[in-house]
């Protein structure tokens, strides 16, 4: 039985006059969890877009969880994605709090005209919780750190039950204590729920020790991919990197 | 005091207006503040101005233009804000200096006395029209309408735009339809406040209840609040002191700003640990 719920061909993204992605192809398979490093540019993020939709291809083919995208599915096809991108400049005054904005993830599902319901402010609390957030639910989302602002976006991609978890440098621009408890908390939710979950960074030291494959990626196309032990070594990240790189001893694929 | 005033039906208009316009103006002014598109929501009432301007040169009815030219230049800046091909505030920029030269073309182009078009400029709440009513109520029950039945939506948008995209509501649309209520709305409160005051009763009260709260259901009836005491306040100050009815109003509503902006609780964010300010 054929597993896979990503599946890319020869995908061409262009913003203007610079080629975002030059013919990438993959597969993820149900339940995987894949890390995508390099160089910022090389494309990580544009990938995800292409994924939820969001990226429009100026070539090729795209199919997830067995829609191709043709540019009006996204729309449906994102109430299945979560996605978390890195912490944003946020207004502290803005008017809503973290229970509310962490029920946003339920309203692409919920659909029009319908309110959320008891059951699912519930859920909301329950996931809060879980991320341990919950002492923080009535607090307006613009007074949170980054760290807490990034576990406010997991709870909310949660409470979306979603059939692929996308992660576009979660950890960036947050401290050192923030980024490790970010870490655990993606794969805790990853052990739990075995989402399939793509992981973007730029930084090796901040991959989760549960990813199963690593894909490189340099100006715009998939450069190697293999198993994070095959893929982190230093000849190879250097290449990558276009500058020495030295793996230092507490590299995250084997410890966070 | 003499509420004999009342008695006439160009005080009743007046009065309905206020509070019509009140409260259309102060809800989509939620969205403009909230969303931080302040200029945006400048360039659409000046081109709702020069649209009614357009009208009264060429004889048709100046809320018809009115209503033309806000749509169409929210039809424009939408894709120009959102696109960033040029820096936004320059292209938005361009486009408002664009408005008011029309404004002002069309103005100097009309024969005659030109007492209509400075009544668009500065509105005039006393001698609003039953038709002008029926139009703002007609306005205001549509904005209302939307907000009820869209409320999860334009909450999501206004605050998170980029997540309600992500998590698949159609945030483009509902942005698109927030833009659009605020020409609808700057076109049927023109003839009372005025094209060129009429942006500053959406931003005021809005911008006063931004100081006030973190929900945004408190902040949409504050705001309605106070768009309507500003109107209220200013017409009895115009009524009382002979004045300009559109710049007491829109002088209250600022008043009403810098109190709240005084006393408001957000200005001791750094005291949030201590004290919960959350509702």
């Amino acid at each position: 039985m054929d597993d896979t719920v990503i599946r890319i061909k020869d995908a061409v993204v262009s913003y203007r006059e610079d080629v975002a992605l030059q013919g990438v192809s993959l597969e993820v398979r149900k339940g995987e969890f894949v890390g995508i490093i390099g160089p910022n540019g090389a494309g990580k993020t544009t990938l995800l877009t292409v994924i939820n939709g969001l990226g429009k291809l100026i070539h090729g083919q795209a199919w997830v969880l067995g829609s191709r995208l043709n540019g009006g599915n996204g729309i449906n096809l994102r109430k299945r994605l979560g996605y978390v991108a890195q912490v944003e400049n946020i207004d502290p005054r803005l008017p809503i709090s973290v229970r509310e904005t962490v029920m946003v993830g339920c309203y692409g599902r919920l659909g029009l005209f319908h309110r959320p319901t008891r059951a699912q402010w519930e859920t909301v609390d329950k996931v809060l919780e879980m991320v341990g957030m919950a002492h923080l639910a009535q607090r307006p989302i613009g007074h949170l750190s980054g760290g807490e602002y990034q576990r406010a976006a997991i709870a909310r991609a949660l409470v979306q039950q979603p059939e692929i978890f996308l992660l576009d440098e979660p950890t960036a621009s947050i401290d050192q204590k923030a980024q490790h408890e970010i870490l655990s908390l993606i794969q805790l939710i990853h052990k739990q729920y075995h989402m399939t979950t793509l992981f973007v960074t730029h930084d090796l030291r901040r991959l989760p020790s549960i990813c199963q494959r690593l894909i490189l990626m340099r100006d715009g196309k998939i450069w190697q991919q293999g198993s994070p032990e095959s893929m982190l070594r230093e000849e190879v990240l250097s290449q990558l990197y276009g500058a020495p790189i030295s793996l230092p001893n507490d590299i995250a694929p084997l410890q966070t | 005091m003499d509420l004999s005033i009342f008695q006439y039906h160009f005080m009743q208009n007046a009065v309905l207006a206020g509070l019509l316009g009140g409260i259309a103006c102060s809800v989509v002014g939620v969205f403009v503040v909230t969303m931080h598109l302040s200029f945006i929501g400048v360039c659409i009432a000046h081109a709702a101005f020069a649209g009614a301007l357009l009208g009264l040169w060429l004889g048709f009815n100046p809320l018809l233009g009115a209503l033309l030219f806000s749509l169409a230049s929210a039809a424009i800046i939408g894709p120009v804000a959102d696109r960033g091909e040029l820096n936004p505030d320059t292209s938005i920029g361009i486009i408002f200096s664009l408005m008011l030269g029309l404004a002002f073309l069309f103005m100097g182009l009309m024969h005659g006395a030109r007492t209509e078009a400075l009544n668009l400029f500065w509105g005039s709440i006393l001698t609003v029209t039953r038709q002008d009513i029926i139009f703002l109520a007609a306005t205001t029950g549509a904005v209302v309408g939307l907000v009820a039945a869209f409320y999860k939506e334009i909450q999501a948008v206004i605050c998170h735009r980029q997540v309600a995209l992500a998590v698949g509501i159609p945030a483009t649309i509902i942005f698109y339809g927030l833009l659009f209520s605020t020409g609808v709305t700057i076109t049927a409160s023109l003839q009372s406040i005025g094209g060129l005051l009429i942006y500053c009763l959406i931003l005021n009260p809005a911008a006063a209840a931004y100081q006030l709260t973190y929900s945004l259901k408190k902040m949409l009836f504050v705001a309605v609040a106070f768009g309507v005491v500003s109107c209220w306040a200013g017409l009895a100050a115009s009524y009382l002191l002979d004045i300009p009815s559109g710049a007491a109003i829109v002088i209250t509503s600022a008043i009403i700003f810098g109190l709240a902006t005084a006393f408001s609780p957000k200005r001791k964010v750094k005291g949030w640990q201590q004290v919960p300010l959350a509702g």
